[in-house]
């Protein structure tokens, strides 16, 4: 691990790459498992599963950030683990994310 | 009947695949890694969460109003030289001739400054609109105009805006000069026979022919002018001030000139999601320009 201590990994990053990888890994599991055709949704533009991913990835960056922006990242809760592990507001923008990311898999 | 799969030509995809993953997706994700983190050099970090996100987004912070600053100067920048460009291009396009020799020399001359590095345009101007040795700033200054491109914001803007229209109306001019060779005769004799004006002739026939080159044309133009750098920076340096400081030079200024990585990469990401979104978004509208065409042409 020496090797690669300069690149200063850390393990959130760490996990959200690993995350990302699952999921363009299980993308292209289905792409061979469960070939699909493109479909026409509420855009009015073919879509395949891979679109409709990339739509969700970049809507959730920018729900994200909209929210750091707008609301902040004020704890609103703290999980009784130890003193208190205090859960962020930006977890709301990532709840948001993930319905998003479900409306534009059934819509787009 | 089935049909054969045969996927080892993936293989073949795989030198490529490993040469992008070293040179382009390790970066941007360290990229990530670092947009979390805070540096004081020596190659040690500090864990700071969205610390930079938050930040950036805030106008009352150093960088928040920096970055937010350069995003209005560039997303206006960009604005002008298409308001300016596109109309351009298309007039020059328009006039140019459409057969004999002079069609080669158009070519040339208007490829001429496609050519030229950015840098060495960036120079060309900075000298050219020089008061004391550039014929440019040397003769406005001797008409009266009081041009001076170091000192006043609006003399560095006009430079700034000229020079990419110098440089890049070529580009729109040569697009739309193969849109309009694409169209066939027989569209302007059918206009001929209606007595068709030489506006609608345009409105109707060249304009709806050119929408597909045009599209290329904007794309490549917002996206050039959106991270433009070099050019700029040789000229004013962003200045006088901050006045022509676009995002890419204050990427540049907080990432190199103060090593602040940490806020550099939080600042590169939000323009790198801008950049990927306009892309997308054109890339979208212009797979698709096309295809609509025949289904309403079916359908009706």
């Amino acid at each position: 691990m020496d090797s690669i201590a300069w690149m200063a990994w850390t393990w959130p990053t760490a996990i959200f790459f690993v995350l990302l990888a699952c999921t363009l890994g299980m993308m292209t599991w289905l792409a061979i498992a469960y070939p699909e055709a493109e479909r026409v949704g509420v855009l009015r533009i073919p879509t395949t599963r891979g679109d409709r991913l990339f739509v969700s990835l970049v809507l959730a960056a920018v729900i994200h950030l909209v929210w750091i922006g707008l609301v902040g990242t004020d704890p609103i809760f703290a999980l009784p683990i130890g003193e208190g592990v205090e859960i962020s507001s930006l977890w709301l923008g990532t709840v948001i994310s993930l319905l998003s990311a479900v409306v534009i898999f059934r819509t787009v | 009947m089935d049909k054969t799969i045969n996927q080892k030509a993936w293989f073949l995809v795989l030198p490529v695949f490993l040469v992008v993953a070293f040179s382009a997706v390790l970066p941007l994700m360290t990229v990530v890694n670092y947009s979390m983190q805070d540096t004081f050099g020596n190659n040690q970090f500090f864990w700071n969460g969205v610390g930079w996100f938050k930040e950036l987004l805030d106008p009352s912070t150093d960088l928040g109003g920096r970055f937010l600053a350069s995003l209005g100067r560039n997303l206006f920048f960009s604005a002008v030289i298409l308001a300016i460009e596109v109309p351009l291009g298309i007039v020059v396009a328009l006039s140019m001739p459409r057969e004999g020799w002079s069609v080669a020399a158009c070519l040339v001359i208007l490829a001429l400054p496609l050519l030229i590095p950015w840098n060495v345009v960036g120079t060309i101007w900075q000298i050219f609109g020089r008061p004391d040795i550039g014929l440019l700033g040397y003769v406005l200054n001797h008409l009266g105009f009081n041009y001076n491109y170091v000192a006043n914001d609006v003399d560095a803007w006009v430079t700034v805006i000229v020079m990419d229209v110098w440089h890049w109306t070529s580009l729109v001019a040569l697009l739309c000069y193969a849109g309009l060779k694409s169209i066939p005769d027989a569209y302007y004799q059918a206009a001929q026979i209606d007595g068709a004006s030489r506006w609608a002739v345009f409105k109707a026939i060249q304009l709806p022919k050119m929408n597909r080159v045009l599209l290329i044309a904007v794309l490549l133009r917002f996206m050039d002018s959106f991270m433009i750098y070099t050019e700029p920076f040789v000229v004013t340096g962003g200045g006088p001030g901050n006045s022509t400081t676009f995002v890419s030079i204050e990427l540049v200024k907080i990432a190199l000139g103060q090593f602040d990585l940490g806020k550099a990469a939080a600042l590169s990401l939000a323009y790198n999601l801008i950049i990927l979104i306009v892309c997308w978004v054109f890339y979208t509208v212009m797979t698709n320009a096309g295809s609509e065409r025949p289904v309403k042409e079916g359908a009706a």
